[in-house]
Protein backbone atom coordinates (compact mmCIF):
# COMPACT_ATOMS: atom_id res chain seq x y z
CA UNK A 1 0.00 0.00 0.00
CA UNK A 2 1.59 3.29 -1.13
CA UNK A 3 -1.30 5.41 0.36
CA UNK A 4 0.27 8.19 2.65
CA UNK A 5 -2.54 10.56 4.55
CA UNK A 6 -1.31 13.80 4.07
CA UNK A 7 -2.22 17.39 4.92
CA UNK A 8 -5.45 18.84 5.24
CA UNK A 9 -7.61 18.61 1.50
CA UNK A 10 -10.95 20.07 3.47
CA UNK A 11 -11.32 22.15 6.46
CA UNK A 12 -14.54 22.70 8.03
CA UNK A 13 -14.68 25.97 10.42
CA UNK A 14 -17.51 27.01 12.66
CA UNK A 15 -20.26 25.56 10.60
CA UNK A 16 -23.80 26.61 11.39
CA UNK A 17 -26.81 26.02 8.87
CA UNK A 18 -30.18 26.66 9.82
CA UNK A 19 -33.57 26.66 8.16
CA UNK A 20 -35.77 29.47 9.46
CA UNK A 21 -35.79 28.20 12.93
CA UNK A 22 -34.74 24.66 12.93
CA UNK A 23 -31.03 24.65 13.28
CA UNK A 24 -29.54 21.75 11.26
CA UNK A 25 -26.21 22.31 12.14
CA UNK A 26 -24.33 24.15 15.04
CA UNK A 27 -20.95 25.62 15.03
CA UNK A 28 -19.61 22.20 13.85
CA UNK A 29 -15.38 21.75 12.61
CA UNK A 30 -13.42 19.51 11.40
CA UNK A 31 -10.76 18.44 9.00
CA UNK A 32 -10.36 15.93 6.53
CA UNK A 33 -6.62 15.18 5.37
CA UNK A 34 -5.53 14.28 1.78
CA UNK A 35 -6.49 10.19 1.14
CA UNK A 36 -7.88 9.38 3.80
CA UNK A 37 -11.36 7.66 4.62
CA UNK A 38 -13.59 9.81 6.84
CA UNK A 39 -17.48 8.66 8.25
CA UNK A 40 -20.01 10.92 9.33
CA UNK A 41 -22.40 8.73 11.91
CA UNK A 42 -24.68 10.00 14.15
CA UNK A 43 -28.48 9.18 14.75
CA UNK A 44 -31.03 9.90 11.95
CA UNK A 45 -31.96 13.88 11.25
CA UNK A 46 -28.60 14.48 13.12
CA UNK A 47 -27.50 16.44 10.23
CA UNK A 48 -25.11 14.49 8.03
CA UNK A 49 -26.66 15.03 4.52
CA UNK A 50 -27.40 18.80 5.84
CA UNK A 51 -23.20 18.67 6.13
CA UNK A 52 -22.57 17.05 2.75
CA UNK A 53 -25.07 19.38 0.86
CA UNK A 54 -22.79 22.28 2.74
CA UNK A 55 -19.73 20.91 1.47
CA UNK A 56 -20.49 20.38 -1.97
CA UNK A 57 -22.74 23.90 -1.93
CA UNK A 58 -26.22 22.70 -2.20
CA UNK A 59 -26.39 24.63 1.59
CA UNK A 60 -25.24 28.13 2.00
CA UNK A 61 -24.37 27.56 6.08
CA UNK A 62 -24.74 31.14 8.17
CA UNK A 63 -22.02 31.01 9.44
CA UNK A 64 -18.12 29.33 9.54
CA UNK A 65 -15.85 28.70 6.60
CA UNK A 66 -14.92 25.91 4.24
CA UNK A 67 -11.39 25.68 3.41
CA UNK A 68 -10.97 23.21 0.43
CA UNK A 69 -7.26 22.76 -1.21
CA UNK A 70 -6.41 25.99 0.55
CA UNK A 71 -8.87 27.94 -0.57
CA UNK A 72 -11.27 29.97 1.25
CA UNK A 73 -15.35 30.21 0.46
CA UNK A 74 -18.34 31.58 3.01
CA UNK A 75 -20.37 29.63 -0.50
CA UNK A 76 -20.51 28.53 -3.61
CA UNK A 77 -22.51 26.65 -6.19
CA UNK A 78 -22.90 22.94 -6.39
CA UNK A 79 -20.98 23.25 -10.07
CA UNK A 80 -17.97 24.89 -8.67
CA UNK A 81 -17.90 22.70 -6.08
CA UNK A 82 -17.87 19.74 -9.02
CA UNK A 83 -15.32 21.70 -10.97
CA UNK A 84 -12.95 21.97 -7.80
CA UNK A 85 -12.91 18.63 -7.94
CA UNK A 86 -15.67 17.62 -5.21
CA UNK A 87 -18.04 14.74 -6.21
CA UNK A 88 -20.74 12.93 -4.56
CA UNK A 89 -23.67 10.16 -4.25
CA UNK A 90 -26.99 10.65 -2.94
CA UNK A 91 -29.06 9.10 -0.14
CA UNK A 92 -31.71 8.24 -2.33
CA UNK A 93 -30.22 7.53 -5.90
CA UNK A 94 -30.29 10.90 -8.43
CA UNK A 95 -29.68 8.95 -12.20
CA UNK A 96 -30.66 10.25 -15.10
CA UNK A 97 -33.11 7.46 -15.24
CA UNK A 98 -33.48 7.47 -19.19
CA UNK A 99 -29.86 7.52 -20.09
CA UNK A 100 -27.94 4.49 -20.02
CA UNK A 101 -25.42 3.19 -17.33
CA UNK A 102 -22.74 4.32 -20.73
CA UNK A 103 -23.94 7.86 -20.62
CA UNK A 104 -24.83 8.14 -17.10
CA UNK A 105 -21.42 7.41 -16.55
CA UNK A 106 -19.86 9.66 -19.59
CA UNK A 107 -22.32 12.70 -17.94
CA UNK A 108 -19.92 12.77 -15.33
CA UNK A 109 -17.12 13.36 -17.97
CA UNK A 110 -19.20 16.56 -18.65
CA UNK A 111 -16.24 18.88 -16.72
CA UNK A 112 -13.32 16.92 -18.84
CA UNK A 113 -14.53 17.66 -21.92
CA UNK A 114 -13.51 21.00 -23.49
CA UNK A 115 -14.49 21.37 -27.11
CA UNK A 116 -16.20 23.79 -28.97
CA UNK A 117 -19.66 23.67 -29.96
CA UNK A 118 -18.88 24.05 -32.93
CA UNK A 119 -16.10 20.54 -33.73
CA UNK A 120 -18.75 18.84 -31.16
CA UNK A 121 -21.35 18.95 -33.47
CA UNK A 122 -19.70 18.01 -36.65
CA UNK A 123 -18.19 15.17 -34.34
CA UNK A 124 -15.01 15.61 -36.37
CA UNK A 125 -11.57 16.43 -35.57
CA UNK A 126 -10.76 17.24 -31.88
CA UNK A 127 -13.79 16.69 -30.52
CA UNK A 128 -13.49 13.26 -31.67
CA UNK A 129 -10.47 12.73 -29.94
CA UNK A 130 -11.63 13.99 -26.85
CA UNK A 131 -14.77 11.55 -26.91
CA UNK A 132 -12.24 8.30 -27.37
CA UNK A 133 -9.79 9.61 -24.67
CA UNK A 134 -13.46 10.10 -22.20
CA UNK A 135 -14.94 6.88 -23.35
CA UNK A 136 -11.54 4.77 -22.37
CA UNK A 137 -12.03 6.26 -19.33
CA UNK A 138 -15.62 5.60 -18.71
CA UNK A 139 -15.06 2.06 -19.84
CA UNK A 140 -11.96 1.47 -17.30
CA UNK A 141 -14.58 3.08 -14.78
CA UNK A 142 -17.05 0.56 -15.84
CA UNK A 143 -14.40 -2.58 -15.86
CA UNK A 144 -13.38 -1.47 -12.37
CA UNK A 145 -16.74 -0.96 -11.06
CA UNK A 146 -18.15 -4.54 -13.00
CA UNK A 147 -21.06 -3.50 -14.74
CA UNK A 148 -19.92 -4.36 -18.66
CA UNK A 149 -23.37 -6.62 -18.42
CA UNK A 150 -25.44 -3.49 -17.99
CA UNK A 151 -23.79 -0.87 -19.69
CA UNK A 152 -26.40 -0.21 -22.44
CA UNK A 153 -29.45 -0.84 -20.23
CA UNK A 154 -31.46 2.70 -18.98
CA UNK A 155 -30.08 3.23 -15.53
CA UNK A 156 -34.03 2.81 -14.07
CA UNK A 157 -34.40 -0.43 -15.01
CA UNK A 158 -31.72 -1.52 -13.02
CA UNK A 159 -32.28 -3.10 -9.39
CA UNK A 160 -31.44 -0.66 -6.77
CA UNK A 161 -27.87 -2.11 -5.54
CA UNK A 162 -26.79 -1.77 -9.46
CA UNK A 163 -28.31 1.52 -9.36
CA UNK A 164 -26.33 3.06 -6.28
CA UNK A 165 -22.94 1.38 -8.19
CA UNK A 166 -23.97 3.39 -11.58
CA UNK A 167 -24.11 6.69 -9.31
CA UNK A 168 -20.72 5.67 -7.75
CA UNK A 169 -19.40 5.28 -10.78
CA UNK A 170 -20.60 8.64 -12.36
CA UNK A 171 -18.97 10.41 -9.40
CA UNK A 172 -15.39 8.72 -10.17
CA UNK A 173 -16.19 9.78 -13.52
CA UNK A 174 -15.60 13.13 -12.31
CA UNK A 175 -11.78 12.05 -11.37
CA UNK A 176 -12.53 14.25 -8.23
CA UNK A 177 -9.94 14.74 -5.11
CA UNK A 178 -12.65 14.37 -3.25
CA UNK A 179 -15.72 11.80 -3.11
CA UNK A 180 -19.02 12.41 -0.71
CA UNK A 181 -21.02 9.04 -0.15
CA UNK A 182 -24.33 9.36 1.15
CA UNK A 183 -25.46 6.36 2.64
CA UNK A 184 -23.87 3.98 -0.51
CA UNK A 185 -24.56 0.91 1.36
CA UNK A 186 -28.21 1.68 2.49
CA UNK A 187 -31.19 -0.94 1.69
CA UNK A 188 -28.37 -3.50 0.24
CA UNK A 189 -27.73 -7.07 1.16
CA UNK A 190 -24.40 -8.31 2.55
CA UNK A 191 -23.46 -9.63 -0.56
CA UNK A 192 -23.78 -6.21 -2.10
CA UNK A 193 -22.45 -4.33 1.13
CA UNK A 194 -19.55 -6.84 0.43
CA UNK A 195 -19.02 -5.62 -3.13
CA UNK A 196 -19.13 -1.64 -2.27
CA UNK A 197 -17.16 -1.71 0.34
CA UNK A 198 -14.61 -3.36 -2.19
CA UNK A 199 -15.00 -0.70 -4.31
CA UNK A 200 -14.58 1.99 -1.39
CA UNK A 201 -11.50 0.12 -0.52
CA UNK A 202 -9.96 0.12 -4.07
CA UNK A 203 -10.97 3.54 -4.84
CA UNK A 204 -9.29 4.84 -1.97
CA UNK A 205 -6.27 3.22 -2.97
CA UNK A 206 -6.03 3.12 -6.35
CA UNK A 207 -6.98 6.34 -7.19
CA UNK A 208 -6.00 7.89 -4.23
CA UNK A 209 -9.02 9.20 -3.75
CA UNK A 210 -10.10 11.41 -0.15
CA UNK A 211 -13.59 10.11 1.00
CA UNK A 212 -16.32 10.96 2.86
CA UNK A 213 -19.05 8.35 4.35
CA UNK A 214 -21.77 8.82 5.89
CA UNK A 215 -23.51 5.01 6.80
CA UNK A 216 -25.48 3.91 9.30
CA UNK A 217 -23.92 0.44 9.23
CA UNK A 218 -21.56 0.26 11.68
CA UNK A 219 -19.53 -2.57 11.16
CA UNK A 220 -18.98 -0.95 7.94
CA UNK A 221 -18.04 2.12 9.23
CA UNK A 222 -15.78 0.87 11.73
CA UNK A 223 -13.96 -0.96 9.10
CA UNK A 224 -13.30 1.45 6.75
CA UNK A 225 -12.45 5.01 7.91
CA UNK A 226 -9.71 6.01 9.76
CA UNK A 227 -11.44 8.96 11.37
CA UNK A 228 -14.55 9.51 12.23
CA UNK A 229 -17.06 12.24 13.70
CA UNK A 230 -20.30 11.82 15.87
CA UNK A 231 -23.50 14.30 14.40
CA UNK A 232 -26.46 14.24 16.96
CA UNK A 233 -29.04 17.12 16.79
CA UNK A 234 -26.72 19.32 14.74
CA UNK A 235 -23.87 19.21 17.20
CA UNK A 236 -20.55 17.17 16.62
CA UNK A 237 -20.25 15.11 19.89
CA UNK A 238 -17.47 13.02 18.78
CA UNK A 239 -14.55 12.76 16.63
CA UNK A 240 -11.91 10.38 16.42
CA UNK A 241 -10.43 6.79 15.49
CA UNK A 242 -13.29 3.73 15.46
CA UNK A 243 -11.44 2.60 18.12
CA UNK A 244 -11.93 5.79 20.18
CA UNK A 245 -15.68 5.91 19.21
CA UNK A 246 -16.45 2.47 19.84
CA UNK A 247 -15.59 3.44 24.02
CA UNK A 248 -17.03 6.65 24.15
CA UNK A 249 -20.04 6.95 26.36
CA UNK A 250 -21.49 10.25 24.89
CA UNK A 251 -21.65 8.58 21.57
CA UNK A 252 -23.79 5.38 22.95
CA UNK A 253 -25.83 7.83 24.92
CA UNK A 254 -26.75 9.44 21.47
CA UNK A 255 -27.70 6.22 19.96
CA UNK A 256 -29.15 4.17 23.31
CA UNK A 257 -30.59 7.11 24.50
CA UNK A 258 -29.88 8.04 28.57
CA UNK A 259 -31.63 6.68 31.10
CA UNK A 260 -33.64 9.66 32.75
CA UNK A 261 -33.65 9.45 36.66
CA UNK A 262 -35.77 12.39 38.92
CA UNK B 1 -69.46 4.38 -50.49
CA UNK B 2 -68.48 8.28 -49.64
CA UNK B 3 -65.29 7.21 -47.24
CA UNK B 4 -64.15 5.20 -50.39
CA UNK B 5 -64.16 7.96 -53.28
CA UNK B 6 -61.37 9.83 -51.94
CA UNK B 7 -58.80 7.16 -52.51
CA UNK B 8 -60.33 7.23 -56.29
CA UNK B 9 -60.17 11.07 -56.38
CA UNK B 10 -56.51 10.55 -55.50
CA UNK B 11 -55.25 8.10 -57.99
CA UNK B 12 -57.44 9.99 -60.81
CA UNK B 13 -55.81 12.85 -60.10
CA UNK B 14 -51.97 12.23 -58.80
CA UNK B 15 -51.14 15.69 -59.81
CA UNK B 16 -53.36 17.45 -57.72
CA UNK B 17 -52.61 14.64 -54.92
CA UNK B 18 -49.07 15.77 -55.10
CA UNK B 19 -50.27 19.19 -54.64
CA UNK B 20 -52.05 18.36 -51.77
CA UNK B 21 -49.11 16.39 -50.46
CA UNK B 22 -46.70 19.78 -51.32
CA UNK B 23 -48.96 21.96 -49.22
CA UNK B 24 -49.12 19.32 -45.95
CA UNK B 25 -45.02 18.84 -46.01
CA UNK B 26 -44.88 22.75 -46.14
CA UNK B 27 -47.09 22.90 -42.92
CA UNK B 28 -45.33 19.95 -41.29
CA UNK B 29 -42.22 21.08 -41.62
CA UNK B 30 -43.44 24.56 -39.90
CA UNK B 31 -45.07 22.59 -37.12
CA UNK B 32 -41.66 20.60 -36.92
CA UNK B 33 -40.11 23.65 -36.36
CA UNK B 34 -42.44 24.50 -33.71
CA UNK B 35 -42.47 21.55 -31.56
CA UNK B 36 -39.00 21.18 -31.77
CA UNK B 37 -39.26 24.24 -29.74
CA UNK B 38 -41.02 22.72 -27.13
CA UNK B 39 -39.24 19.42 -27.27
CA UNK B 40 -36.09 21.53 -26.72
CA UNK B 41 -37.16 23.07 -23.86
CA UNK B 42 -39.48 20.03 -22.47
CA UNK B 43 -36.24 17.90 -22.52
CA UNK B 44 -34.36 20.39 -20.35
CA UNK B 45 -36.06 21.24 -17.66
CA UNK B 46 -39.08 18.96 -17.73
CA UNK B 47 -41.62 21.62 -18.10
CA UNK B 48 -44.32 21.96 -21.60
CA UNK B 49 -43.69 25.95 -22.63
CA UNK B 50 -46.64 27.47 -22.66
CA UNK B 51 -45.07 30.89 -24.14
CA UNK B 52 -43.47 29.03 -27.57
CA UNK B 53 -46.75 30.34 -29.12
CA UNK B 54 -46.02 34.09 -27.85
CA UNK B 55 -42.54 33.81 -28.78
CA UNK B 56 -42.82 33.05 -32.31
CA UNK B 57 -45.22 36.01 -32.41
CA UNK B 58 -42.85 37.98 -30.19
CA UNK B 59 -40.02 37.47 -32.57
CA UNK B 60 -41.58 38.17 -36.27
CA UNK B 61 -43.05 41.39 -34.00
CA UNK B 62 -39.64 42.49 -32.84
CA UNK B 63 -37.99 41.56 -36.28
CA UNK B 64 -41.06 44.33 -38.35
CA UNK B 65 -41.14 46.68 -35.59
CA UNK B 66 -37.64 47.26 -35.83
CA UNK B 67 -37.89 47.68 -39.59
CA UNK B 68 -40.91 49.38 -39.10
CA UNK B 69 -39.00 51.88 -36.86
CA UNK B 70 -36.55 52.57 -39.84
CA UNK B 71 -34.13 50.14 -39.11
CA UNK B 72 -32.74 47.88 -42.42
CA UNK B 73 -34.04 44.36 -42.43
CA UNK B 74 -30.28 42.77 -42.24
CA UNK B 75 -29.23 45.04 -39.26
CA UNK B 76 -33.59 44.15 -37.95
CA UNK B 77 -32.70 40.29 -38.28
CA UNK B 78 -29.47 40.06 -35.94
CA UNK B 79 -30.69 42.62 -33.21
CA UNK B 80 -34.25 40.53 -33.26
CA UNK B 81 -31.48 37.25 -32.46
CA UNK B 82 -29.78 39.62 -29.59
CA UNK B 83 -33.56 40.14 -28.38
CA UNK B 84 -34.41 36.64 -28.22
CA UNK B 85 -30.69 36.43 -26.49
CA UNK B 86 -32.26 38.96 -23.67
CA UNK B 87 -35.57 37.60 -23.05
CA UNK B 88 -33.82 34.03 -22.75
CA UNK B 89 -31.04 35.49 -20.40
CA UNK B 90 -34.41 37.10 -18.52
CA UNK B 91 -35.92 34.26 -18.14
CA UNK B 92 -33.29 32.44 -16.66
CA UNK B 93 -32.56 35.15 -14.36
CA UNK B 94 -35.97 36.18 -13.36
CA UNK B 95 -38.26 33.43 -13.10
CA UNK B 96 -35.96 29.87 -13.88
CA UNK B 97 -33.65 30.45 -11.55
CA UNK B 98 -35.79 31.02 -8.29
CA UNK B 99 -37.33 27.33 -9.36
CA UNK B 100 -34.72 25.30 -9.15
CA UNK B 101 -36.06 22.15 -7.46
CA UNK B 102 -39.54 22.80 -7.98
CA UNK B 103 -42.38 20.18 -9.14
CA UNK B 104 -42.58 20.71 -12.65
CA UNK B 105 -46.33 22.06 -12.72
CA UNK B 106 -44.86 25.36 -10.59
CA UNK B 107 -42.37 25.71 -13.46
CA UNK B 108 -45.45 25.12 -15.98
CA UNK B 109 -47.22 27.94 -14.50
CA UNK B 110 -44.50 30.20 -14.53
CA UNK B 111 -44.28 29.83 -18.15
CA UNK B 112 -48.01 30.66 -18.58
CA UNK B 113 -47.45 33.73 -16.58
CA UNK B 114 -44.50 34.43 -19.17
CA UNK B 115 -47.28 34.15 -22.19
CA UNK B 116 -48.93 36.94 -20.51
CA UNK B 117 -46.35 39.13 -20.00
CA UNK B 118 -45.15 39.38 -23.21
CA UNK B 119 -48.85 39.40 -24.53
CA UNK B 120 -48.93 42.67 -22.78
CA UNK B 121 -45.27 43.79 -23.33
CA UNK B 122 -45.71 43.00 -27.34
CA UNK B 123 -49.06 45.14 -27.56
CA UNK B 124 -47.63 47.96 -25.65
CA UNK B 125 -44.09 48.08 -27.90
CA UNK B 126 -45.69 47.32 -31.09
CA UNK B 127 -49.65 47.98 -30.96
CA UNK B 128 -51.77 45.14 -31.32
CA UNK B 129 -52.90 45.30 -35.14
CA UNK B 130 -51.41 42.89 -37.56
CA UNK B 131 -48.75 43.73 -39.16
CA UNK B 132 -46.98 42.20 -42.99
CA UNK B 133 -43.64 40.47 -42.78
CA UNK B 134 -40.97 41.86 -44.37
CA UNK B 135 -40.67 38.75 -46.81
CA UNK B 136 -39.32 41.08 -49.75
CA UNK B 137 -36.51 42.72 -47.57
CA UNK B 138 -35.13 39.68 -46.22
CA UNK B 139 -34.62 38.34 -49.88
CA UNK B 140 -37.35 35.76 -49.50
CA UNK B 141 -38.60 34.81 -52.91
CA UNK B 142 -42.38 35.28 -53.70
CA UNK B 143 -42.81 34.09 -57.04
CA UNK B 144 -44.35 30.62 -57.83
CA UNK B 145 -43.13 27.80 -60.29
CA UNK B 146 -45.65 25.63 -62.05
CA UNK B 147 -45.35 22.31 -63.34
CA UNK B 148 -47.33 19.73 -65.38
CA UNK B 149 -48.89 22.47 -67.80
CA UNK B 150 -49.85 24.92 -64.48
CA UNK B 151 -51.31 21.81 -62.72
CA UNK B 152 -48.70 21.79 -60.34
CA UNK B 153 -48.09 25.14 -57.90
CA UNK B 154 -45.26 25.58 -55.97
CA UNK B 155 -44.75 28.70 -54.05
CA UNK B 156 -41.28 29.91 -54.03
CA UNK B 157 -41.56 31.14 -50.14
CA UNK B 158 -42.48 27.82 -49.38
CA UNK B 159 -39.64 25.82 -50.88
CA UNK B 160 -37.63 28.20 -49.22
CA UNK B 161 -39.15 27.50 -45.87
CA UNK B 162 -39.08 24.10 -46.12
CA UNK B 163 -35.39 24.38 -46.78
CA UNK B 164 -34.91 26.85 -43.97
CA UNK B 165 -36.80 24.79 -41.71
CA UNK B 166 -34.76 21.46 -43.00
CA UNK B 167 -31.71 23.11 -42.69
CA UNK B 168 -32.45 24.27 -38.88
CA UNK B 169 -33.84 21.21 -37.80
CA UNK B 170 -30.81 18.69 -39.38
CA UNK B 171 -28.56 21.35 -37.30
CA UNK B 172 -29.88 21.42 -34.51
CA UNK B 173 -30.31 17.60 -34.13
CA UNK B 174 -26.73 17.00 -34.03
CA UNK B 175 -26.20 19.86 -32.18
CA UNK B 176 -28.06 17.73 -29.44
CA UNK B 177 -27.27 14.54 -30.41
CA UNK B 178 -23.19 15.10 -30.70
CA UNK B 179 -21.97 17.34 -28.18
CA UNK B 180 -22.02 17.93 -24.29
CA UNK B 181 -24.39 19.85 -24.67
CA UNK B 182 -27.02 17.06 -25.83
CA UNK B 183 -26.11 15.34 -23.44
CA UNK B 184 -26.48 17.50 -20.17
CA UNK B 185 -29.58 18.91 -21.68
CA UNK B 186 -30.85 15.25 -20.68
CA UNK B 187 -28.95 15.48 -17.49
CA UNK B 188 -30.68 18.15 -16.80
CA UNK B 189 -34.02 16.83 -17.68
CA UNK B 190 -33.88 13.66 -15.86
CA UNK B 191 -32.66 14.89 -12.32
CA UNK B 192 -31.15 18.82 -11.49
CA UNK B 193 -29.27 17.92 -8.42
CA UNK B 194 -27.61 15.02 -9.63
CA UNK B 195 -26.81 16.97 -12.72
CA UNK B 196 -25.09 19.81 -10.79
CA UNK B 197 -23.20 17.72 -8.55
CA UNK B 198 -21.75 16.61 -11.86
CA UNK B 199 -20.80 20.03 -12.55
CA UNK B 200 -23.99 20.64 -15.16
CA UNK B 201 -24.59 24.67 -14.93
CA UNK B 202 -28.60 24.80 -15.14
CA UNK B 203 -28.20 27.77 -15.44
CA UNK B 204 -25.95 28.58 -18.72
CA UNK B 205 -27.89 25.17 -19.98
CA UNK B 206 -31.13 26.97 -19.55
CA UNK B 207 -30.28 30.14 -21.59
CA UNK B 208 -28.99 28.21 -24.01
CA UNK B 209 -32.31 26.12 -24.48
CA UNK B 210 -34.46 29.48 -24.11
CA UNK B 211 -32.31 30.80 -26.63
CA UNK B 212 -32.55 28.14 -29.61
CA UNK B 213 -35.96 28.04 -28.77
CA UNK B 214 -36.06 32.03 -29.24
CA UNK B 215 -34.26 31.43 -32.44
CA UNK B 216 -36.66 28.73 -33.33
CA UNK B 217 -39.65 30.74 -32.70
CA UNK B 218 -38.35 33.61 -35.01
CA UNK B 219 -37.67 31.33 -38.14
CA UNK B 220 -41.19 30.25 -37.38
CA UNK B 221 -42.91 33.72 -37.09
CA UNK B 222 -40.31 35.04 -40.65
CA UNK B 223 -41.76 31.88 -42.19
CA UNK B 224 -45.70 31.26 -40.68
CA UNK B 225 -45.61 35.31 -40.94
CA UNK B 226 -44.98 35.47 -44.82
CA UNK B 227 -47.99 32.97 -45.54
CA UNK B 228 -50.29 35.31 -43.45
CA UNK B 229 -49.30 38.00 -41.47
CA UNK B 230 -48.25 38.74 -37.90
CA UNK B 231 -50.44 39.08 -35.19
CA UNK B 232 -51.31 37.58 -31.82
CA UNK B 233 -53.14 35.15 -33.77
CA UNK B 234 -50.70 33.22 -34.63
CA UNK B 235 -49.68 32.01 -31.46
CA UNK B 236 -52.54 29.78 -31.48
CA UNK B 237 -50.67 28.00 -34.61
CA UNK B 238 -48.31 26.96 -31.98
CA UNK B 239 -51.14 24.70 -30.21
CA UNK B 240 -51.16 22.61 -33.51
CA UNK B 241 -48.01 21.48 -31.69
CA UNK B 242 -49.81 19.79 -29.52
CA UNK B 243 -50.56 16.65 -31.15
CA UNK B 244 -47.25 16.67 -32.88
CA UNK B 245 -45.52 16.31 -29.67
CA UNK B 246 -47.88 13.33 -28.35
CA UNK B 247 -47.36 11.95 -32.14
CA UNK B 248 -43.96 11.70 -31.86
CA UNK B 249 -43.47 11.82 -28.21
CA UNK B 250 -42.45 15.07 -25.85
CA UNK B 251 -38.37 14.07 -25.27
CA UNK B 252 -37.86 13.02 -29.20
CA UNK B 253 -36.32 15.34 -31.53
CA UNK B 254 -36.57 12.88 -34.53
CA UNK B 255 -40.35 12.07 -33.24
CA UNK B 256 -40.95 16.13 -34.00
CA UNK B 257 -39.96 15.88 -37.05
CA UNK B 258 -41.86 12.97 -37.82
CA UNK B 259 -44.93 14.05 -36.08
CA UNK B 260 -44.86 17.01 -37.86
CA UNK B 261 -45.09 15.80 -41.03
CA UNK B 262 -47.55 13.13 -40.15
CA UNK B 263 -50.24 15.40 -39.10
CA UNK B 264 -49.18 18.26 -41.57
CA UNK B 265 -49.85 15.89 -44.59
CA UNK B 266 -52.64 14.16 -42.95
CA UNK B 267 -54.84 17.08 -42.10
CA UNK B 268 -54.46 18.58 -45.51
CA UNK B 269 -55.08 15.18 -47.00
CA UNK B 270 -57.99 14.71 -44.49
CA UNK B 271 -59.09 18.04 -45.40
CA UNK B 272 -58.87 18.18 -48.98
CA UNK B 273 -60.64 14.22 -49.51
CA UNK B 274 -62.82 13.48 -46.75
CA UNK B 275 -63.61 17.03 -45.41
CA UNK B 276 -66.51 18.23 -47.99
CA UNK B 277 -67.78 14.41 -47.16
CA UNK B 278 -68.64 15.71 -43.57
CA UNK B 279 -69.12 19.59 -43.78
CA UNK B 280 -65.59 20.76 -44.62
CA UNK B 281 -62.94 22.28 -42.08
CA UNK B 282 -62.17 19.17 -40.54
CA UNK B 283 -58.08 20.94 -40.39
CA UNK B 284 -58.94 21.92 -37.32
CA UNK B 285 -59.46 18.83 -35.42
CA UNK B 286 -58.32 16.24 -37.44
CA UNK B 287 -54.47 16.33 -35.64
CA UNK B 288 -56.05 16.04 -32.21
CA UNK B 289 -57.88 12.96 -33.39
CA UNK B 290 -54.82 11.55 -35.27
CA UNK B 291 -53.15 11.91 -32.13
CA UNK B 292 -55.49 10.74 -29.96
CA UNK B 293 -55.60 7.50 -31.75
CA UNK B 294 -52.06 7.34 -31.62
CA UNK B 295 -52.61 7.21 -27.66
CA UNK B 296 -54.63 3.97 -27.74
CA UNK B 297 -51.08 2.28 -29.47
CA UNK B 298 -48.01 4.48 -28.07
CA UNK B 299 -49.14 6.22 -25.30
CA UNK B 300 -45.32 7.68 -25.14
CA UNK B 301 -45.26 8.84 -28.71
CA UNK B 302 -43.83 6.83 -31.66
CA UNK B 303 -40.19 7.95 -30.60
CA UNK B 304 -40.52 8.75 -26.85
CA UNK B 305 -38.28 6.98 -24.34
CA UNK B 306 -40.44 4.68 -22.28
CA UNK B 307 -41.22 6.03 -18.74
CA UNK B 308 -39.84 3.91 -16.27
CA UNK B 309 -41.50 4.11 -13.09
CA UNK B 310 -40.15 1.24 -10.01
CA UNK B 311 -42.73 0.40 -7.36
Amino acid sequence: MERKIGETLLGVEHISLSFGGVKALTDISFNIREKEVFAIIGPNGAGKTSMLNVINGFYHPQQGEIHFKGLHRKQMRPHEAAVQGIARTFQNVALFKGMSTLNNIMAGRNLKMKTNLFWQALYYGPARTEEMINREYVEDIIDFLEIQAIRRTPVGKLPYGLQKRVELGRALAMDPELLLLDEPMAGMNIEEKQDMCRFIIDINEQYGTTIVLIEHDMGVVMDLSERLIVLDYGRKIAEGTPDEIRGNQVVIDAYLGVAHTN
Amino acid sequence: MIFIQPFFDMVGDPVLFLQVIWEGFVTGILYSLIAFGFVLIFKASGVFNFAQGIMVVFAALTLVGLHEAGVSAFVALPATILVMYVLAFSVERLVLRSLVNQPDIILFMATIGLTFFLIGFGEFIFGGEPKMMITEELLLPYDSITFFDDMLILQEIDIAASIIAALSLVFLALFLGKTKIGIALRAVADDHQAALSVGISLNTIWVVVWFISGVIALITGIMWGAKSDVSFALSIIALKALPVLILGGFTSVRGAIVGGLIIGIGEKIGEFYWGGLVGGSIEGWLAYMIALFFLFFRPQGLFGEKIIERV
